[in-house]
């Protein structure tokens, strides 16, 4: 058995609260020297543990996942291991040359030239000048600059400065690697590049800490996964299962919970319209209700009716998703949709629409109900769902979506000359198996 | 390649919570020897660019003032320079004060200024205000050429003392480091500092012989029955009368004053490293 690369025992780190964001005067500091006798123990109240008792281990050629919310220690956890601040308890061993990557292109001065560039950075970052020289061309041609190599990098375009930022860093050699979402930056394809790295650093028998929101890219990326909640271990195990642990969490403890079930009885309506909507409730693909849904997995609105014992003669239900802005996005409505369904309908009901693989990208949304009974408006109630959309593998390729290319997500099929039709599916993917993302990207 | 193999019998690091008082890891800090070079390397790459004049700035600064303490303190006010022509006796005093000065803006500044590598990257911290002052070696070199025209032009010939400049140019270097070490930690949690250098760094020029020698001051200290090197507490006393001594080869070698300000500057060299290296692990989080 290998010893582990990365052990963490019984991590710790209290932050007094304001550190980080203000810096004391001379004046302040003496004051507090001399008011401090006076006011003991009210120390202790203003401070908060940003990791709590963190164990986890990390054995060369495994990748890792960090995952949870803003605030969870993700970031705190990444800056101990990189020794940028030190922990309050606890201790890590480190067996090997640490390369720590929490964001690209450190130290870049717009002034200097690429080549110059590449020579600080790769010197901030650790490696030795010789070793810079020796990868120099590689580097450059990493990051498909050639041509620009002695430009002052000011006069790059944002995606030829990201490129060269992570060309230095992707050929880091350390023993163990820990990342912190730099793999949000540039193209798809060159994102995949990055990703390719990544995988080939596991396979060379490195260790990779992954900390990162992308939970598609931690499920495709890491075997294991570390979740976090509150500075402390809440999970980990097997990367799968801790992503949707995550997701379960977020439901019960979001403060959406008790939301993604909505009760419209009292609430304001367009003048002449009858309370007849009486609730909606959206259902993610385990059947419990949230706020919260995944993109491409399946989600159920249901809507509760009562018409006051009279029934509804012609009706046709609609539920339209707005983007935040309240720009219409989607439209589902029984009478294009069909099936039109008995009619008349009972004077009180639930009318369920199901969306198999829902096509939104991550993001958030407003839910828009309506009711027409012989084609005219009967009740309406407007943006008042307001629901979010957290990443997943819409296309099941292990590529996940941007939001910035578009809130709508849609199959098809690519015809590329020569070569057989290219379709886009995520049922046909699935069947492939869940892997197959990762083998691709690695 | 395989890291596995490297990894058995790869040196262990470990991270804990750090002592108070924390040692200052010269082998570290000579590990990181490149990370240094290419840090000054920047500096001085990005100094002047986008200037005009670029690096004849390095020269323009002390030229100028020499120009305007020539006329004012030399002509008007008739301060005496030792026999020296005034013009000269300035300018080798406002070289080295200049790098003095320059030092200390660019080093208080340089840990808060790097922020973003601070909390991003881990490095020895001592390498930001280290390359920041040393940086400054450089526009000295630039602006010393001057001096030798002057001498030449002054027809004032160094004497054997002028091997000694080396040394008082190192005396120089400890006593901004020392003091930049100071500043540049105090800077990170008391923003004052950022105030106080420009003010520190004016009354500090009136207090050390630059606009005038020694040689007004000493007798006055001996009547109250002070020593001269009492001067040499301040350690740009030492520097400056020392560095004029060595190049412009008048009178006798102020060697109680320079070693004054040698112990000083050792001193504050020193205390100023374990100062910064105790207070530098809250650096990442308070910047």
């Amino acid at each position: 058995m290998t010893a582990p690369a990365i052990r963490a025992i019984g991590l710790s780190k209290r932050f007094r609260i304001g550190e980080r964001v203000r810096y004391k005067s001379l004046r302040e500091s003496i004051q507090n020297a001399v008011t401090a006798p006076f006011r003991r123990g009210r120390r202790s109240e203003e401070t908060i543990w940003a990791l709590r008792d963190v164990s986890f281990e990390v054995t060369p050629g495994e990748v890792v996942g960090v995952i949870g919310r803003n605030g969870a220690g993700k970031s705190t956890l990444l800056k101990v291991l990189s020794r940028i601040t030190e922990p309050t308890e606890g201790r890590v061993e480190l067996r090997g040359r640490v390369g720590s990557l929490l964001e690209v292109g450190t130290g870049f001065h717009l002034e200097l030239t690429g080549r110059e560039n590449i020579y600080l950075n790769g010197a901030i970052l650790g490696m030795k000048r010789t070793e810079i020289a020796r990868r120099f061309d590689e580097i450059v041609a990493f990051a498909e600059v050639e041509r620009f190599v002695d430009t002052p990098v000011k006069h790059y375009s944002t995606g030829m400065y990201l490129r060269l930022a992570f060309a230095v860093a992707a050929h880091l050699e350390p023993e163990i690697l820990l990342i912190d979402e730099v793999l949000a930056v540039g193209d798809a394809s060159f994102q995949k590049k990055c990703l390719g790295r990544m995988g080939e650093a596991a396979r060379g028998g490195r260790a990779v800490l992954f900390v990162s929101h992308d939970l598609g890219a931690v499920e495709h990326l890491c075997s294991r996964a570390v979740l976090l909640e509150q500075g402390k271990v809440a999970l980990e195990g097997a990367a799968p299962g801790v992503v949707n642990g995550y997701l379960e969490g977020l439901r019960r403890t979001s403060p959406e919970s008790g939301r993604g079930r909505w009760t419209l009885d009292g609430c304001e309506r367009p003048a002449g319209m009858k309370p007849v909507l009486r609730g909606v409730t959206i259902w993610d693909d385990t059947g419990a209700p949230t706020a919260t849904v995944r993109t491409g997995a399946k989600v159920v609105f249901t809507i509760d009716y009562d018409n006051k014992g009279n029934t509804l003669v012609n009706p046709h239900f609609a539920l339209r998703v707005e983007a935040s802005n309240g720009q219409p996005l989607i439209f589902f409505r029984t009478r294009i949709q069909g099936p039109v369904g008995p009619s008349p309908l009972p004077p009180s009901g639930t009318v369920t629409c199901t969306v198999d693989r829902l096509p939104l990208a991550p993001g958030n949304y407003a839910l828009t109900v309506g009711l027409t009974e012989r084609e005219a408006q009967l009740d309406l109630v407007e943006g008042r769902m307001r629901f979010s959309v957290a990443y997943g593998d819409f296309f099941g390729t292990g590529q996940l979506p941007d939001p910035a290319w578009g809130p709508v997500l849609v199959n098809c099929t690519w015809r590329l000359p020569g070569l057989e039709p290219m379709i886009v599916s995520a049922h046909v993917d699935r069947q492939a198996g869940p892997g197959k993302g990762r083998q691709d990207g690695a | 390649m395989s890291a596995a193999g490297r990894l058995d019998d790869a040196p262990i690091l470990v991270i804990e919570p750090g002592r108070r008082f924390a040692a200052v890891r010269l082998t570290e800090l000579w590990q990181h020897r490149e990370l240094l070079y290419f840090l000054i390397w920047r500096d001085v790459k990005v100094r002047y660019k986008q200037t005009i004049l670029g690096a004849a700035w390095a020269i323009l600064q002390p030229l100028a003032t020499a120009m305007v303490f020539t006329i004012f303190f030399g002509r008007l006010a008739g301060i005496p320079s030792d026999g020296i022509p005034y013009p000269l006796f300035a300018y080798a005093g406002l070289l080295v004060w200049t790098f003095f000065a320059q030092g200390l803006a660019q080093s208080s500044a340089s840990v808060v200024g790097s922020a973003n590598l601070i909390t991003k990257v881990y490095f020895p911290r001592l390498v930001i205000p280290l390359s920041a002052v040393l940086s400054g070696l450089l526009d000295l070199a630039v602006a010393t050429p001057l001096l030798v025209v002057m001498m030449a032009h002054y027809r004032v010939w160094p004497g054997t003392a002028v091997l000694a400049a080396p040394f008082v140019l190192l005396l120089a270097l400890l006593a901004v480091t020392g003091v930049g070490l100071w500043l540049s930690a105090l800077n990170v949690e008391y923003r004052d500092v950022r105030f106080v250098v420009p003010f520190l760094v004016q009354l500090w020029l009136f207090v050390t012989p630059v606009i005038y020698p020694a040689s007004v001051v000493t007798p006055r200290l001996a009547r109250l029955g002070v020593p001269s090197w009492v001067l040499g507490l301040n350690p740009m006393a030492g520097v400056v009368e020392g560095f004029r001594w060595a190049t412009l080869g008048r009178g006798a070698a102020p060697v109680s004053v320079i070693a004054a300000s040698a112990v000083v500057a050792i001193a504050l060299c020193v205390s100023g490293a374990l100062y910064f290296r105790s207070v530098e692990r809250s650096f990442a989080d308070v910047v």
